[in-house]
């Protein structure tokens, strides 16, 4: 297992450090921008309760504060964003060093820097295309549907970028390009009625946040695991060598 | 024309592909843990976890609500 063991402890490094730094990052960026959209929904919800039997929109599956545990605003809710962000950057990890080692790339920073740059442009440009970051408060399709699509995007991005980069025949990179643009061609769930109290400006600034602060911690998670996965595959390589010596 | 000298049986010749289908299950392996942990802190439907991943999720632009 000490394929598998070299990969965990890259991840988990990795996803430790940028989950800390993307956090420091949301702090000025994504979450005062969440905190103040949060403003538009909760005055919406008082204002227009009716508006939550309108069966085609589901924009309040969850009401903040109405059902469910919550974590308090705050420490205590910042807290959990940062332990999430860290679980997520461990799991991004885990796809991007696995990634690499399945198609036997030499670790190095600069391989998984490009890696994390592919990463980007499956799991969050692509999908993102279709559902652009969302603030609270924005009515949106039935969840399950959006996930799917968001799911199959990434997936399918995920497979063309790799044959792009992989193949080099005419044909595949007709079926690569043709992979990247099928979920676009089937489109995204979409409301009809998209009515909103948060102001587009803020959404707009959202969107924007969102993704270069997504851009910059892909292109760090990428160059840490491949810069980790190096050392620690090294390492058991030694302690292998030792133990037959 | 003469056989080439390996022998499939002998460890020197089936040692470097146990090893390579090996690397590729763990791969693999670490790809799939990968995918469950967005899958659970990402898109579980689960109340409090989802409340508790809120800002994470907007923030990762998953889709959320």
């Amino acid at each position: 297992m000490n394929v598998f063991r070299s990969i965990v402890f890259s991840a988990v490094l990795s996803g430790l450090i940028v989950g800390i730094v993307v956090t420091a990052l949301q702090q000025f960026g994504t979450v005062p921008l969440i905190l103040q959209a949060e403003i538009y929904e909760k005055a919406t919800d008082k204002a227009a309760p009716v508006a939550h039997s309108d069966a085609a929109a589901v924009p309040h599956e969850h009401e903040h504060g109405d059902e469910g545990w919550e974590p308090a605003d705050g420490f205590e809710r910042n807290a959990f964003t940062a332990a999430f962000n860290v679980i997520d950057w461990i799991g991004f990890g885990l796809l991007l060093n696995g990634a690499f080692v399945l198609f036997r790339r030499s670790a190095t920073w600069r391989e998984g820097f490009l890696w994390g740059l592919g990463g980007f442009a499956a799991i969050m440009l692509a999908p993102g295309l279709g559902l652009p970051p969302e603030l609270p408060g924005i009515p949106a399709a039935p969840l399950g549907p959006r996930q799917i699509w968001w799911i199959g995007t990434a997936l399918a991005t995920a497979a063309g970028l790799g044959l792009i980069a992989f193949r080099r025949t005419p044909a595949l990179a007709v079926v690569a390009v043709a992979l990247i643009v099928a979920p676009h061609l089937i489109g995204a769930p979409q409301l009809a009625d998209l009515h909103t109290e948060v102001p587009e400006a803020l959404s707009h600034r959202f969107v924007v946040t969102v993704l270069v602060t997504s851009f910059v911690s892909w292109a760090l998670l990428g160059a840490l695991t491949g810069a980790f996965y190096r050392m620690f595959s090294r390492q058991e390589e030694r302690a292998g060598t030792a133990a037959f010596a | 024309m003469p056989m080439p000298a390996t022998n499939v049986l002998s460890p020197a010749a089936s040692k470097p592909a146990t090893r390579a289908a090996s690397t590729t299950m763990q791969a693999l392996f670490a790809i799939l843990f990968g995918a469950l942990i967005i899958g659970v802190a990402g898109f579980s439907h689960i109340e409090a976890v989802h409340n508790a991943a809120h800002d994470t999720r907007h923030s990762n632009a998953f889709p959320c609500h």
